[in-house]
């Protein structure tokens, strides 16, 4: 059977235009090309409750995006919640005292870390703790609140 | 009663004969792929006539796909004033379900039924008992190639399926809904995962691409060899692929995205 060289080049250009919608998808449409490197470095802190935040979720300090969660475990001893995340490597100029919460994108949207810087002169780095953690605000404690401490006044 | 019974029998039994026969055969053709590779031509014929052929049906129907999922998806979403998640649902939908399942209904309809019909009629013209009379391996020569190119085209139309589409869905959401370019991209790349969703994807892909050809040539192998029996067998290819990639990908979606 003979090939003629039109129809090899056709098969060319259909494998490498397979290849460009690959490439598409997993740049443009995926998160490959955005803080999924190897660079950078873990911290941790520890949370009384961390609501739902989910492992992926965004770290971002002055709303910037500076890296992700990476692990959430559960610490049988102190019954906290350690939630280990990735900075990016170029974010190594964090001060050590800074302190992390867990807020809500909006009012119904997912939560994520946000840092506040603190003063100290020493930086976080890889394995570094941070001790200043405020927890997820949980609506039905809130609620809870609120309803038990309103209850006394109006009677 | 009895002989509906007889019947029932019957039928039940050549069917497991039909798939036994179809099993020892993928086999076979598994074994003949080692010769295909030291005669990279004829894949390469195989390859354009089963992909390349496809190619314009797959991307003008992920244009429509995707456009269409992004006008019906901006319809619900404007109700919860959510419009910048369109391009997460537009991405969502296809890289995950709609890429691979309509591309292998497409691909069972265009290249299966193209194969089957192929092959049948070689059975029907002798040409394959020729080929077994000058010691040409016909599984060899005319299965193992159509096989193999079918199960490289299905993943490259799948993946072209979705990007198409990906477009369709910012052409109709960015050009004519008015959403926001940035918001479109940026949230589409925050929920995509590449591991979980584009990866998984292209798994699928390659299943379906996988049992659509091996319907379609065993189908086209085994077909009665009239005229009327290479038309059922076509018929055959078609229906048969259509259940098993449905089937599959509720199994494949348990498994990959059931816990999530």
């Amino acid at each position: 059977m003979h090939i003629s060289r039109s129809i090899e080049i056709l098969v060319g250009f259909f494998v490498a235009i397979g290849f460009v919608a690959m490439f598409f998808l997993s740049m443009e449409v995926s998160n490959l090309s955005s803080a999924n490197g190897d660079g950078g470095y873990d911290i941790t802190a520890n949370f009384e409750n961390i609501g739902s935040l989910k492992v992926r979720a965004p770290v971002a300090m002055a709303g910037v995006n500076i890296g992700r969660v990476k692990a959430i475990e559960f610490d049988p001893e102190s019954f906290e919640a350690v939630v280990t995340m990735k900075i990016e490597a170029k974010y190594n100029q964090l001060p050590s005292d800074s302190n992390a919460s867990i807020l809500t994108a909006g009012l119904l949207g997912e939560q994520y870390v946000g840092l506040e810087p603190g003063g100290e002169e020493e930086v976080l780095a890889s394995g570094s703790e941070l001790e200043l953690t405020q927890s997820a605000l949980v609506l039905e404690q809130i609620i809870g609140q609120f309803l038990f401490s309103s209850d006394p006044e109006e009677e | 009663m009895l002989d509906y019974l007889q019947r029932l029998g019957a039928t039940s039994l050549s069917m497991f004969e039909r798939l036994g026969r179809g099993s020892v055969f993928f086999v076979n053709v598994l074994l003949s792929i080692p010769s295909v590779v030291v005669r990279p031509r004829l894949l390469v014929a195989q390859v354009y006539s089963v992909g390349v052929l496809s190619f314009s049906l797959i991307i003008i129907s992920g244009l429509f796909v995707g456009m269409v999922l992004a006008l019906q998806g901006f319809y619900t979403l404007s109700d919860f004033g959510a419009e910048g998640m369109l391009g997460v649902m537009v991405a969502a939908s296809l890289v995950r379900e709609l890429g691979p399942v309509v591309t292998a209904l497409l691909f069972a309809g265009r290249a299966g039924s193209a194969l089957t019909a192929e092959i049948g009629l070689m059975k029907a013209t002798e040409q394959l008992s020729g080929m077994e009379m000058m010691a040409v391996d016909p599984v060899k020569r005319i299965m193992a190639p159509r096989f193999l190119a079918g199960l490289i085209s299905m993943p490259i139309l799948a993946t072209l399926f979705s990007a198409v589409g990906v477009l369709g869905g910012y052409f109709i959401g960015v050009g004519l809904l008015g959403i926001d370019e940035g918001g479109f991209w940026s949230q589409m790349q925050a929920k995509i995962d590449f591991d979980q969703d584009i990866i998984n994807g292209l798994i699928k892909s390659v299943v379906f691409g996988w049992v659509v050809t091996w319907i379609a040539i065993f189908e086209g192998y085994d077909a009665i060899p009239t005229s009327e029996g290479v038309g059922r067998a076509t018929t055959r290819t078609v229906v048969h692929s259509a259940f098993a990639i449905l089937l599959l990908d509720f199994i494949l979606t348990a498994l990959m995205f059931g816990d999530v």
